[in-house]
């Protein structure tokens, strides 16, 4: 540890996994949803009713190179 | 640390959905246009009623692509800062921005350009409608091998580069993610459903336009984030 602190540019601390690990669980969690929204919502599976979420993404979808129609 | 570095990535990545929803306007509405145009065409042909309209053309290309792009920017975005937390100080060297800059250029080959080779994209008018679950499976799972051969790249990469040098690391690690990748691409069966009349240069301009508009996601979400981000001094303290 005082070696790194001696020569922060060269060795720097990297965050320990288990910092990052709660964060990636709920972070992750939320952007996969997200992903999943743009990507294949009322496409493939529906969580929700009707045709709005995949008509309102269509184009997104489309350029984001995800299977449609 | 851990959160605010999520929270700058999803930023970065807001920030690039909006300028590749611009770009995707420009270079890939055309194209669209002109698959749904030949879709309707052909349905018309075939007799078949045409598809009500729930949400407009012009939402659908204006605000609609841009909601689209950008809370996938964002969601990319978060990821992104998420693996820079846990790059940084491990690989790329002490330089944030250089590490944004290499996980932005792995994030585009892992998950744009290796899986666009695989299944590409395809405008309006292309995909049968009782295949689209099978599709949607086939392609995550391209996207989940790629990343994955992208993560055993890095891995085998950074081990070797701390006994043989950075170069035949680094090289070592692209020899690995090429191989792997190849070999979930051989494995995958394989989709085509353009139809026989399609026009050959319009798919192609579409398929340009999808990887430009990820490739500009890609690049904005790595420089937006090397801007955003504190200086090395920032990040080795413990807060």
């Amino acid at each position: 540890m005082s070696k790194a602190l001696s020569a922060p540019a060269a060795s720097l601390a990297p965050i320990p996994v288990r910092d990052i690990l709660p964060w990636l669980v709920f972070g992750g969690l939320f952007c996969l949803l997200a992903i999943y929204f743009v990507g294949a919502e009322q496409g493939a599976t529906a969580l929700l009713p009707g045709h709005f979420m995949h008509e309102l993404v269509h184009d997104g979808r489309h350029l984001l190179a995800f299977p449609c129609h | 640390m851990v959160g605010s570095l999520l929270l700058r990535g999803m930023l970065a990545g807001l920030l690039a959905g909006l300028l590749a929803a611009a770009f995707g306007a420009l270079a890939g509405e055309p194209s669209i246009e002109r698959a749904i145009a030949y879709e309707s065409a052909a349905a018309q042909a075939a007799g078949e009623p045409p598809e009500p309209e729930i949400v407009s053309r012009d939402v659908q290309r204006g605000p609609g692509l841009f909601a689209a792009a950008m809370v996938y920017g964002a969601a990319l975005g978060g990821f992104f800062g998420l693996a820079f937390a846990f790059a940084h100080g491990r690989i790329g060297g002490g330089d944030p921005r250089a590490v944004a800059a290499l996980l932005a250029t792995a994030g585009f080959v892992a998950l744009a350009l290796a899986p666009a080779l695989k299944y590409p994209a395809n405008p309006p008018a292309i995909g049968a409608a009782d295949t689209i679950g099978a599709r949607t499976a086939l392609f995550f799972i391209m996207m989940f091998a790629s990343l994955t051969a992208m993560i055993l790249a890095a891995a085998t990469g950074r081990n070797l580069a701390a006994r043989f040098g950075a170069w035949r690391g680094a090289l070592t690690g692209v020899v690995v993610f090429v191989t792997a990748a190849l070999f979930a691409g051989v494995l995958l069966p394989s989709v085509n459903e353009v139809p026989a009349d399609f026009p050959a240069d319009l798919l192609w301009r579409f398929r340009l336009a999808s990887l430009g508009t990820q490739a500009v996601l890609w690049s904005a979400i790595g420089f937006g984030f090397a801007l955003l981000t504190p200086t090395a001094r920032h990040l080795s303290a413990s807060d």
